[in-house]
């Protein structure tokens, strides 16, 4: 388990577009934890802003793999999660940490075509 | 008009800048700023962030633009070559020359270079400017392109070569520290905190090597290896020098002026050097006969700098220079403040290691036990900003000293004081040097009214911003005293109280989450505001944590206590501590087919740990096959009624202790409320089941039960008080129902009954009123509102295990049914324990 394992990948970067599952299959207003490779990715259907956001599952402050199982709400307008551990928050679009100095996390794209969500690598 | 030069763009020689306009507008002087570096000075104590996103302007100190606002003349890509002293003049690297009535040289400091054999190969870099980021990112990204798992190694094992380590390691190279030393941060840390700091490393990934003399850099044209002293040798694929700096002092050589014999320019007290129109100050300065690679001492000198230029002052540099350091490492707090190391006849240390969490704390006393000398904090720091200011200020300390060492030691009570007890000459930032008097002071004398415009004010925390923690206490309790009582609202969310919003929502009959936000919020909600009004909801209409999972804290979301290694626990209700032997079994089962740490709690029943998200489910069809129900250890809600075993067995037992316990927790449990509840019935008055120790207590009398309400154990333990006697089994649940749901409707979130009677007016003797008087008319309908709760009472486990939509939720992976590989269990007697953190 190693934070360099997680690098932010800006949609215009994104080379691989993997597939996950249907729209429907995902929590409203929630996160689901999804694997790709050796890489364990938190994915959140932001139902209420009508917007996507991925960022890696791990927590750099304790070192879990809980960030998908954090729940999701916005800050001065940004859209954040927040560790279920200890209530660490992070920018769901940056990836800083809002309310303290840990690392930021890494986040990743998402698209929704016909229906299908997918999460954007970098290879 | 007057000239003045400033040579060096960098922190310190911003600062000068930014200090010398803020006293001198405009008018008589004019302002040169000279920097080698093709950009306007950035913010080197942060050089680091530039890797992950590479903007360099994020980094800037300020932007052209405010030099030209400012009247400042900034030239960049210029570097001064020479000073002429008697013509009082500068020459650049253009040849171009120019006046000045006093010079001020900022030039910092460059990159120590060892000479050792072969430092000038390819991949060998220096870790200073954005430049030299920029160098190593490009010649990572070409590394690991010919070679997946290249290595690279920073020589030298200090505060900045650490910084180093987690950087290349972020760049995706194997890191490797390679240090003369035979311990990291040599001048930080003694040999234990050393120890500790390198096994914590280690765990995260970065391979330490100590008392290793580098002889020779290998390779053919780029870096290959390092060659030790011996016959060792490390295959590295690059490399980052940080073996100490240098003083960048070039220019006074050029004119004589006194330098230091390694190196730096010797100023004075008002920062000047051995030419009195010359002054110097930052890394470059040696005042003291010490360089201070620190930025807040170069603030420091600055602002002398201006002041004495200026003629406003007769201000002098301090005589003391504090060099606490925090490193802003990820994943391990490492702080060291004061003096670290004081010898045993000076005075005495007090020691806490814990191998197991990588924790060192080491606490310098004086002899007579008065004042705190200095310390090291190594795996927590949290207590450094006070501990520091109880140095820095020496202050009297705790009356158990060993306080300082094992800090707060329960949640929310800080066991050694408050900020609002330091001097108000206290500095409590130090990069911007602001007193804890400028602070409370802007909200005293109106110029701010909260945190954000104290920090505009004063400039506090926008530095390293380590005082953030400090500042926001003062803020607050300064507005405190202004009688300012910042109205407890939820969050940015909700402009109300948890009493205002329960009643809104209570009126308008709203269901769900995105109905109250759409009714009287704003945005979209965060971590406190919808665990909260998911807790009102469930005690308005006794909805379960299923109805809307994602608005709970994610130990509801999931209905089970997540661990230290996002693992849960399941603990299955046992009313009253009475249990079959056939349920005993059965949980044994459990335990053993699902490898789970067992044990007996403190509240009279068991507890399974150790459970993963998909198992959950399994482990609770079984249970509830077998008869059980949630035990909602996990929620804000009833956990448990203790009971002693009362007149059924106990030769003193006056009633049936037990059997009154399991009817008052079948009846409120599942009962979600601001904080958690718990009750106890005893017996007797020899009270083995500690009910006056509960939210609830009930205790058998000669004529029926005494009903005591609002205590606690817990981080601020307290005697429930007695609020009726000897009344019978019926009149006692009436109370209770009027009792709990009086305090579900009025108190604060997180707020436990003890503190909520706390701050009741009137206290006991008014509850009592409400309660058993009905002073307020309004028992009926607290009844009457219980008495649905119980009613709509439903297992939320049982729906779980009922309905497989509802399972959807446990799963680690949505795309997959693997599990997660990342749990590591470790042997703990003979069960299983999570590996340390
Ligand atoms: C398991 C247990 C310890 C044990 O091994 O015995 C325990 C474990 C935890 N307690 Fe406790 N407490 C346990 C009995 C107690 C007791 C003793 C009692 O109930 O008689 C107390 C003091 C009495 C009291 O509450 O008044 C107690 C006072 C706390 C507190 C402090 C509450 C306070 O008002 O200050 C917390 C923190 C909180 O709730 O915010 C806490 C919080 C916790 C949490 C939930 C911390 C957390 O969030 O992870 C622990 C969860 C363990 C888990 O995952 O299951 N636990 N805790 C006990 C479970 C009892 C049960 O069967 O439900
Ligand atoms: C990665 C890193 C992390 C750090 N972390 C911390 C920390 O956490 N806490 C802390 O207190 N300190 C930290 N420091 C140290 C801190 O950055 C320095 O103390 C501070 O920058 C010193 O300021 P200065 O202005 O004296 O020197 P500098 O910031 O080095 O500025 C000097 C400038 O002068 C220019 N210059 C030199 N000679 C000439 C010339 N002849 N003509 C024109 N221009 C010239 C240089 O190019 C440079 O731009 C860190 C440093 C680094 C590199
Ligand atoms: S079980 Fe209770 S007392 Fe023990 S560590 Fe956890 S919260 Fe603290
Ligand atoms: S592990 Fe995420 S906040 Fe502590």
């Amino acid at each position: 388990m190693n934070l360099s394992t997680y690098e932010t990948v800006k949609n215009t970067d994104a080379n691989v577009w993997f597939e996950i599952a249907k729209e429907s299959d995902f929590p409203k207003n929630g996160g689901v934890c999804i694997k790709y490779k050796d890489k364990q990715i938190a994915v959140y259907n932001f139902t209420r802003k009508g917007t996507w956001y991925a960022c890696q599952n791990l927590c750099p402050h304790k070192l879990e793999m809980v960030l998908s199982r954090g729940m999701i709400g916005d800050e001065g307008g940004i859209p954040k999660v927040a560790c279920p551990m200890h209530k660490k928050t992070f920018s769901l679009e940056s990836g800083e940490n809002l309310n303290g100095d840990l690392e930021a996390i890494a986040v990743y794209p998402v698209k929704i075509e016909k229906g299908i969500v997918y999460v954007g690598f970098s290879e | 008009m007057k000239n003045v030069l400033v040579v060096g763009n960098g922190m310190v020689g911003y600062k000068f800048c930014e200090k010398f306009r803020a006293s001198q507008k405009d008018g008589d002087y004019k302002l040169i700023v000279f920097g080698e570096e093709p950009r306007p000075a950035y913010d080197r104590v942060h050089l680091s962030e530039y890797f992950e996103n590479q903007d360099a302007q994020k980094l800037e100190l300020a932007p052209r633009e405010w030099y030209r606002e400012n009247n400042i003349e900034l030239i960049t890509s210029e570097r001064i070559t020479s000073i002429n002293s008697k013509q009082k003049e500068i020459e650049t690297s253009s040849k171009k020359t120019y006046p000045y009535d006093y010079l001020v040289l900022a030039t910092g400091s460059s990159p120590f270079v060892p000479p050792i054999d072969g430092v000038d190969k390819q991949g060998v870099f220096v870790y200073r400017t954005i430049e030299d980021l920029e160098d190593m990112l490009t010649y990572a990204a070409k590394l690991k392109k010919e070679k997946p798992n290249s290595k690279a190694t920073v020589l030298g094992g200090g505060l900045l070569g650490l910084e180093a380590a987690k950087a290349v390691m972020d760049m995706g190279l194997e890191p490797h520290v390679v240090e003369f030393a035979d311990k990291l941060m040599p001048r930080q840390l003694d040999n234990s905190g050393s120890n500790i700091l390198k096994q914590k490393l280690e765990s995260l990934g970065i391979n330490i090597h100590l008392s290793k003399a580098t002889s020779k850099i290998l390779g053919n044209g780029k870096i290959e290896g390092m060659q030790f002293k011996g016959a060792d040798r490390l295959d590295t694929d690059m490399l980052v020098i940080s073996a100490g700096i240098r003083p960048r002092d070039e220019l006074a050589k050029t004119c004589d002026l006194e330098a230091g014999p390694r190196g730096g320019i010797v100023v004075n007290n008002k920062m000047q050097t051995s030419d009195p129109s010359i002054y110097a100050i930052g890394e470059v300065a040696l005042y003291n006969q010490m360089i201070y690679g620190l930025v807040a001492p170069g603030y420091e000198m600055a602002d002398i700098a201006v002041e004495q230029i200026l003629g406003s002052s007769e201000k002098f540099m301090s005589e003391h220079i504090d060099m606490s350091t925090k490193l802003k490492l990820i994943g391990v707090d490492v702080a060291s403040f004061g003096n670290p190391f004081v010898p045993a006849e000076e005075g005495h240390s007090i020691l806490f290691e814990n191998k197991i969490n990588h924790v060192y704390k080491r606490i310098n006393i004086s002899t007579d036990g008065k004042k705190l000398l200095g310390g090291i904090l190594i795996g927590d720091a949290e207590d450094y900003n006070m501990l520091h200011q109880i140095y820095l200020n020496g202050m009297a300390l705790p009356e158990n000293i060993e306080d300082l060492v094992l800090g707060a030691r329960s949640e929310g009570d800080d066991s050694f004081g408050s900020a609002m007890a330091l001097p108000d000459s206290a500095q409590i930032c130090s990069c911007e040097n602001v007193s804890k008097k400028d602070i409370c002071g802007s909200l005293l004398e109106g110029e701010a009214t909260n945190f954000k415009e104290v920090v505009c004010q004063t400039k506090a925390t926008s530095g390293c911003g380590g005082c953030k923690p400090m500042v926001t206490e003062l803020v607050n309790e300064t507005l405190k005293s202004l009688g300012q009582e910042v109205k407890e609202t939820i969050c940015e969310h909700f402009e109300y109280t948890r009493q205002e919003l329960y009643d809104i929502i209570k009126v308008k009959k709203i269901r769900t989450f995105d109905e109250a936000l759409d009714a009287c919020g704003i945005g979209h909600g965060c971590e406190t505001c919808k665990p909260l009004i998911a807790s009102i909801l469930a005690s308005l209409y006794n909805d379960t944590a299923n109805k809307e999972d994602v608005i709970q804290d994610s130990n509801d979301k999931f209905l089970a206590n997540i661990q230290r290694n996002g693992t849960y626990s399941v603990v299955p209700r046992i009313p009253g501590g009475e249990i079959t032997p056939e349920k005993l079994i059965t949980i044994g089962e459990v335990g053993k087919k699902y490898n789970l740490y067992t044990k007996i709690t403190g509240g009279q029943r068991i507890d399974l740990f150790g459970a993963q998200l998909h198992e959950l489910p399994g482990i609770w069809k079984t249970l509830i096959d077998a008869g059980f129900e949630s035990g909602h250890a996990y929620g804000k809600s009833l956990r448990t009624v203790k009971s002693c075993v009362g007149s059924t067995w106990c030769r003193y037992g006056m009633d049936e202790s037990v059997s009154f316990a399991i009817e008052l927790e079948d009846r409120y449990k599942g009962l979600r409320s601001p904080h958690k509840i718990k009750g106890g019935v005893s017996g007797c008055i020899r009270e083995c089941a500690e009910a006056r120790g509960k939210d609830f207590g009930v205790i058998a009398v000669e004529g029926g039960w005494n009903l005591y309400v609002c205590g606690n154990g817990g981080a601020t333990p307290k005697h429930a008080q007695l609020l009726a006697e000897q009344i019978d089994n019926e009149t006692c649940i009436k109370y209770l129902d009027r009792f709990l749901m009086y305090y579900i409707q009025t108190a604060a979130p997180l707020m436990r009954t003890a503190a909520w009677l706390d701050k009741l007016e009137g206290g006991i003797e008014q509850l009592k009123k409400v309660v058993v008087e009905d002073s307020l008319s309004i028992a009926a309908e607290l009844e009457e509102e219980m008495q649905q709760l119980v009613d709509a009472y439903e297992c939320e486990w049982r729906q779980i295990v009922e309905n497989e939509e509802l399972q959807g939720r446990f799963k680690h992976y949505l795309n997959s049914d693997e599990t997660d590989d990342n749990l590591v269990f470790v042997p703990m007697r003979d069960q299983k324990m999570p590996k340390a953190w």
